[in-house]
């Protein structure tokens, strides 16, 4: 064994897509230890509920994250309709859910372009990135913006997606799904990205449950859980719901899990626009939230359990708003997924947990 | 300006932005837009980049890392606030953590708004600092002549 040498990595580096710096501890070739410093995209967001009510926040909780935007917002919303005891109506519930899983239909694209990218597949990483354009025509037409909706409010939704609308999506995801699995087979086939992902960044299942991982991340690793199958919301109808798992705890698995996930959101949302319910969008909201009533929510962001808890103080502004976000969480995973991983596989391995730097530092 | 002379690369750094408007500058080179036909790559050397995008606002932390990209670019080089976020820091303006937009590290040459940007908007920053970029270089081969 060589002597232990640190080689600094990041914030800006060639092969890094988020502001993340490593100090990486190798010997020769392998690391021995990954020490991450995080805090460049640190705002103090949270605060800002002092200053802006509860109602004007929805704007910045959506900022949170570029990528996950629209789950923040609904995360936030249904967190403040339980401090207020707001009873949203079932049509919003369900849009909710459909904007909901097209966010992750596009975020998980976004990420295997990414994936791609990071092994050397360029022209598989454009294919990506076109696919996913078509999920933000989508979104272009049903609510104005591309990546930030602002469609979401304290009380229902602001817009509703007409019948002739809903029935085009069913449509464009059809053409989408066909197109994706020609995608998919690029990532889970080729035996060059097996050659490069099989057995490497291996996390087990007693790591994953003791460090409490989440999302995607765990699922590789077999552990069961997501939060869609507590059926909050919409999701409480669907006819079945099982989460997609993963026993190889390496990138490729991680890789698959998203990959499946894909065509499982494509599904929710058509078993949600068959059963759509007719009715109001939203509800009037008024007066505010109690001194002292406190209200949590959880919700599956695309990168996992997203954790929002609110408090009131009785006043239009809320006396505290936190949020524990899926990468904050895995971040201590990805440490230990690192630990004896070749040098060169260390973008790899950091890709897979799918980082999201601004909502873990928010 | 009539025709650009050369193919821009441009080197993209997240400052403390949501991500948001990160995806739209990858977007803009992605098929969709599609910047790469007309040469325009993206590249993690700051040395390569002519054009320098930033997104999202100034903090306490990333102050110094994006004075040291700006730094490392050699002459000429422009620089473009893509976003409320570098422009001004929008709708973080009053956060505690938060210095401002860009200009309050580096000279900005282009502002591109918008929350998130469209990539319409930033391939119009990008014709625009085509045109600086332009002049920067005629003004520096005069000034080589001069001394
Ligand atoms: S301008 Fe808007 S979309 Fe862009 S980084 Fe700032 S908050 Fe995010």
């Amino acid at each position: 064994m060589g002597k232990a040498t640190i080689i600094p990595f990041g914030p800006q580096h060639p092969v890094l897509p988020e502001p993340l710096h490593l100090d990486l501890v190798v010997e020769d070739e392998k690391v021995v230890e990954a020490i991450p410093q995080i805090g460049f995209v640190h705002r103090g967001l949270e605060k800002l509920v002092e200053t802006r009510d509860y109602n004007q926040f929805i704007y910045v909780a959506e900022r949170i994250c570029g990528i996950c935007a629209f789950g923040h917002s609904y995360g936030y919303a249904e967190t403040v309709e339980r401090l207020m005891g707001v009873e949203v109506p079932e049509r919003a519930q369900y849009l909710r859910v459909i904007w909901h899983e097209l966010s992750r239909v596009h975020s998980h694209i976004l990420w295997l372009g990414l994936a791609a990218d990071a092994f050397g597949y360029e022209s598989l990483f454009m294919h990506c990135w076109r696919l996913r354009e078509r999920v933000l025509d989508i979104f272009e037409k049903t609510t104005g913006g591309r990546v930030i909706f602002s469609v979401v409010k304290v009380g229902g939704v602001v817009r509703d997606i007409d019948a002739a609308q809903l029935a085009e999506i069913i449509r464009v995801l059809e053409g989408i799904k066909q197109d994706y699995k020609q995608i998919m087979d690029a990532f889970l086939k080729d035996s060059s990205v097996m050659n490069r992902t099989v057995g490497v960044g291996y996390l087990s299942f007693e790591d994953a449950t003791n460090l409490s991982m989440v999302g995607p991340f765990a699922r590789a690793s077999n552990v069961p859980y997501d939060v869609r199958s507590l059926g909050i919301g919409a999701y409480g109808s669907l006819s079945d719901f099982e989460p997609i798992v993963d026993a190889q705890g390496d990138c490729y698995a991680r890789m698959k899990v998203r990959a499946l996930e894909v065509l499982q959101s494509i599904d929710i949302i058509e078993e949600m626009i068959a059963r759509i319910p007719s009715g109001d969008i939203a509800v009037a909201v008024k007066g505010s939230p109690a001194d002292g009533a406190e209200a949590a929510c959880v919700v599956e962001q695309p990168r996992g359990e997203c954790y929002y808890y609110a408090r009131g103080n009785g006043s239009k502004n809320l006396e505290r708003m936190r949020m524990r976000t899926p990468t904050s969480q895995n971040l201590a995973g990805m440490v230990k997924a690192l630990e004896g991983c070749d040098l060169a596989d260390v973008n790899m391995v950091i890709l897979t947990i799918d980082p999201c730097i601004s909502c873990t530092e928010r | 300006m009539s025709y650009a002379t050369k193919s821009p690369w441009v080197i993209h750094y997240d400052g403390s932005s949501c991500n948001g408007c990160d995806i739209e500058v990858l977007a803009a080179l992605c098929p969709g837009y599609d910047v790469e036909r007309f040469g325009i790559i993206n590249t993690g050397n700051p040395k390569h980049a002519d054009i320098f995008l930033v997104t999202g606002s100034i903090n306490e932390q990333n102050i110094s890392v994006v004075q040291e990209i700006y730094n490392q670019m050699v002459e000429p080089k422009v620089v473009i606030a893509c976003g409320i976020c570098a422009c001004s820091a929008g709708i973080f303006h009053d956060c505690y953590n938060v210095i401002g937009g860009v200009d309050k590290a580096i000279p900005v040459d282009v502002y591109a708004p918008g929350c998130a940007v469209r990539p319409e908007a930033i391939i119009d920053a990008v014709v625009q600092g085509l045109a600086i970029l332009d002049e920067k270089s005629k003004a520096l081969k005069a000034q080589k002549k001069g001394a």
